[in-house]
């Protein structure tokens, strides 16, 4: 079959499944996005980062809130009702219908940005492996348990969002370098939370767009090969996407008003439910102290003197045992922790799975040291680290157990019943997929299949036994058990920690595998 | 609390899913399938499973069909590797579990009845019947004893099975005599006990010649297409018939997706657009049409049934007047002199439909000692079962 009509089928199962997933639960994210198609709609540019009405204000940058605005159009034809502020949680099936159908349809700009990734491998006449790569990508992509779980049932556009990073790699990879920072720019203006992989494509940028290609591994370029056109060219476009974004905003004199909202410092070090990062381990770490304190007779209690083990709220709660963490801490540990990704791009301009590697590690380390990270972020991890899994086996390894426990730690998300086994088979079917399919793509010889099964069949394996009987008592023992009612976060706890020591597993291979490289 | 009871109710019929419908469809095609490749069998059995009424009704409307439908589909299996005895069996069963698999004895009977008289000697053909006739009357009265005790509750469980009082169609149905009674209303001019007549004699006259053809060359494809021509004709001429009746019609064209893609992938799509205002009442509107783009582009890759340029336009213009009607039924208000326009067209339009079907069926039954009739493939199913029983290759 034809490359072209094996991804054609690929959309269809993927968009047509995702319809049947449009009656399910959504969560508050779904008014957040009513309401601003609502304020977009109804009220003028100069209150759009002024207007509170709603509890849910707007907090990304302005170019989605354009987006919105473009969708609001169509929704006020399909149901006025639906673009009234002060319609608050306004579900009619209308409604749900027109958003559901707006992320569908979003989600094919990702599979558009797929097809773009592999065009020039299938054109140079790489036949049937392009072809494998290709319909395996996007299956993994548009079937992302990840995605289907957070965009198509809780509710948020991340999948074309993802198809627009997509798209700038592909033109990167290329070689339509200002294409490429152009959707880039486009992209944070979109959502700022990929200003955790910018870091990436700026010293990419700099080092092979700015400085002629000298040789491989030339860590200090002579400045007689520096190229200012090209710094003038790459700058122009990225001021101008910005221009045409904040522009408005900084015309009206709005811009302090508009940074306040996207950059909310005053949320805390962690959410509500903690996402599986170092900071999950450092508070787990705090909470055990003040127990093992207690035992010994130590009374050991919070800044605010709350209830411990029992607890995940949001705010700026301090630790008791081990220092307060502050956000410039937290900036400096990322920064600290990207940095020898960083050098290592900066060594090697011309290679673009460096490239990939460092946009990967720049995610991992964003998500693990930074402030108030969602446990969603994990994805912008495990998107650009499918496209290296797809040539490389050691990433491949990776990629299935990253996945696994990426998903893991989206379940609590999803808490009604309805959701809970179609999370679980959703998993898993994505993991045995994966696997298979890795299998078959970057094992070539019998060897290489054989090396790839110690790989995963070893520790990783016992890791993911053990997050099933984690899963096991949180989903079914824990609602059934006699002390359940005192402890409500326990089982979040549980996961959260649980994930992080994957997650923290998963970036030291990573790190090893790019040193290696 | 009823968001518990909901989720129960769901996971039941998937688990009785895939404990008896599941392995029925994977036995099914690794036993008789043509090509001999395990993927394309696995593929095979996927896009079967993906049959979307059956889908949206079990799980989406929520009845437990699965269970007859699979249990009916054991007994074809046994029927098909020679083990008649459990084949029987297990369709009393599928028969006891619910009454509706009648559509589906008369095949049944005749291809059983066929196999006996087409033993050598006198003493053989009497000895298949009488084991035959043992095993389903046993089956039968072990199902039934408890229920069997007093005449009386025997006349009330007859009663309850099959509710004549209800009248001659249910709901708006995509069946011959509403559709015939849009025309003329016969429920005004015949009495009803005229019509329970009218409808019976119908409906015999109409098995008439697939099954007499079935007793004479008793072979398993045969039995396969009788089972498409029975059920359908019950659907289009028997009394009180519910839209969903036409899962039962769906079932063996299942089964010869194989063998004849094209009607059958165009029948499915009728099926599950004949039941649309149901499944709109359900709130399943976009799930079935989700699903129909599933099961037709599984196929298309599958079984590519659409190859020559006749069946593109017939299945594409079929299509387009089910978009039309689809849209008029979700989105347009009726006119108020005909409040049930939407739905009374679509049944009329899938009656149409039905009947060009049980016509083509009929042919192919009748054209089957003829080398491939028209949509049908090259390799008969006949000479792999003989051969795969000959190699005993299973």
């Amino acid at each position: 079959m034809k490359s072209g009509r094996c991804w054609l089928a690929v959309v269809c199962f993927a968009s047509a499944f995702k319809c049947l997933l449009v009656p399910s639960y959504h969560s508050t994210d779904f008014e957040v996005h009513r309401n601003w198609l609502a304020l977009t709609h109804k009220l003028p540019l100069s209150k759009w980062y002024y207007e509170d009405t709603s509890e849910w204000t707007l907090d990304y940058p302005p170019l989605f809130a354009w987006f919105e605005w473009l969708l609001s159009h169509f929704a006020a034809a399909v149901d006025p009702k639906i673009v009234e502020v002060k319609h608050l949680n306004y579900e009619s099936w209308q409604c749900i219908l027109f958003q559901r159908l707006s992320v569908i349809g979003s989600d094919l700009v990702l599979a558009y940005a797929i097809k773009e990734y592999f065009s020039s491998m299938l054109q140079s006449g790489k036949g049937s492996s392009g072809r494998e790569k290709l319909v395996t990508l996007s299956v993994l992509l548009l079937f992302n348990t990840g995605l289907l779980l957070v965009d198509h049932i809780h509710f948020q556009y991340n999948g074309m969002l993802f198809g627009i990073l997509l798209l700038s790699i592909a033109k990167l990879k290329q070689g339509s370098v200002l294409c490429g920072a152009f959707w880039f720019a486009v992209l944070l203006n979109f959502k700022h939370i990929y200003l955790y992989v910018a870091p990436a494509y700026f010293v990419y940028l700099l080092r092979s767009y700015c400085f002629e290609k000298t040789g491989p591994s030339n860590w200090f370029p002579h400045l007689s090969n520096f190229l200012p056109r090209n710094l003038v060219k790459l700058g122009a476009v990225v001021v101008a996407v910005f221009g045409i974004s904040f522009g408005p905003f900084i015309i009206l004199g709005q811009l302090d008003q508009v940074l306040i909202r996207l950059f909310p410092f005053k949320r805390g070090l962690s959410h509500a439910y903690w996402a599986p990062n170092f900071w999950a381990l450092y508070n787990f770490a705090d909470k055990l102290a003040i127990r093992v304190g207690s035992y010994f007779g130590l009374s050991l209690t919070n800044v605010s003197g709350q209830a411990l083990l029992t607890g995940g709220l949001v705010g700026d709660i301090g630790h008791s045992v081990l220092p307060t963490v502050t956000p410039f801490s937290t900036i400096v540990l990322t920064l600290l922790s990207v940095l020898p990704a960083l050098f290592k791009v900066w060594c090697r301009p011309t290679d673009f799975n460096g490239f990939l590697r460092c946009i990967v590690l720049c995610a991992f380390g964003s998500f693990l040291c930074g402030w108030h990270v969602h446990e969603k972020a994990i994805l912008l991890v495990l998107v650009p680290l499918s496209l290296l899994a797809v040539c490389h086996s050691s990433d491949a390894a990776v990629f299935v157990v990253l996945s696994t426990t990426g998903h893991v730690s989206l379940f609590p998300l999803l808490f009604l019943q309805a959701e809970s086994l179609l999370k679980i088979i959703l998993t898993l079917l994505y993991l045995m997929f994966s696997y298979y399919a890795w299998r078959s793509i970057c094992c070539g010889t019998k060897e290489m299949k054989d090396e790839l099964k110690l790989r995963v069949y070893q520790l990783p394996s016992i890791y993911l036994g053990g997050l099933v009987i984690i899963q096991f008592y949180c989903i079914v023992v824990h609602p059934l058990a006699p002390f359940a009612d005192g402890l409500p976060f326990f089982p979040l706890m549980l996961t959260s920690v649980y994930c992080a020591l994957g997650v923290v597993a998963a970036w030291f291979q990573c790190y090893v595998t790019m040193l290696k490289d | 609390m009823l968001g518990c009871i909901d989720s129960v109710v769901c996971i039941l019929v998937l688990i009785a899913d895939v404990l008896i419908y599941f392995p029925a469809v994977c036995v099914f095609c690794k036993m008789f399938c043509l090509k001999t490749s395990s993927l394309y069998k696995a593929a095979v059995a996927l896009v079967m499973l993906l049959q979307p009424s059956l889908v949206l009704i079990d799980h989406g409307h929520f009845q437990y069909n699965c269970v007859s439908l699979g249990l009916t589909l054991w007994a074809i299996i046994g029927l098909g590797s020679g083990k008649d005895l459990l084949g029987s069996a297990a369709f009393v069963l599928a028969l006891s579990y619910k009454q509706m698999e009648l559509y589906h004895a008369t095949p049944f009977f005749f291809y059983l009845l066929g196999k006996c008289l087409h033993e050598e000697t006198i003493y053989r053909k009497l000895l298949k019947l009488s084991k035959i006739g043992c095993t389903v009357v046993g089956t039968f009265v072990l199902c039934w004893l408890p229920f069997l005790t007093t005449k009386e509750m025997a006349m009330q469980v007859c009663h309850r099975l099959f509710p004549f009082a209800r009248g001659l169609f249910e709901d708006k149905v995509a069946n011959f005599w509403f559709s015939a009674s849009l025309i003329f209303k016969m429920r005004d001019i015949i009495s009803q006990t005229r019509l329970i007549q009218l409808t019976v004699l119908t409906t015999l006259l109409m098995l008439l010649p697939s099954s007499w053809n079935l007793v004479r060359k008793p072979t398993f494809n045969r039995f396969l297409v009788a089972l498409v021509n029975s059920s359908l004709t019950f659907f289009l001429f028997s009394y009180q018939v519910h839209e969903k009746s036409i899962l039962l019609a769906a079932l063996p064209l299942t089964l010869l997706l194989v063998e004849c893609p094209f009607p059958g992938v165009w029948f499915h799509t009728v099926a599950t657009f004949s039941m649309s205002p149901l499944l709109q009442r359900d709130g399943l509107s976009l799930a079935s049409v989700a699903m129909l783009v599933i099961f037709v582009t599984a196929s298309l890759i599958v079984f590519n049934p659409l190859e020559t340029i006749w069946t593109k336009v017939m299945y594409t213009s079929s299509c387009m007047g089910m978009a039309v009607l689809q849209f008029g039924l979700n989105f347009l208000q009726p006119p108020s002199r005909y409040p049930d326009l939407f739905p009374v067209l679509i049944s009329a339009y899938c009656c149409l439909h039905f009947l060009v079907f049980l016509a083509y069926f009929h042919y192919v039954q009748f054209s089957l000692d003829k080398p491939s009739p028209m949509y049908w493939s090259d390799q008969t199913l006949e000479d792999q079962t003989t051969s795969d029983v000959d190699k005993k290759t299973i």
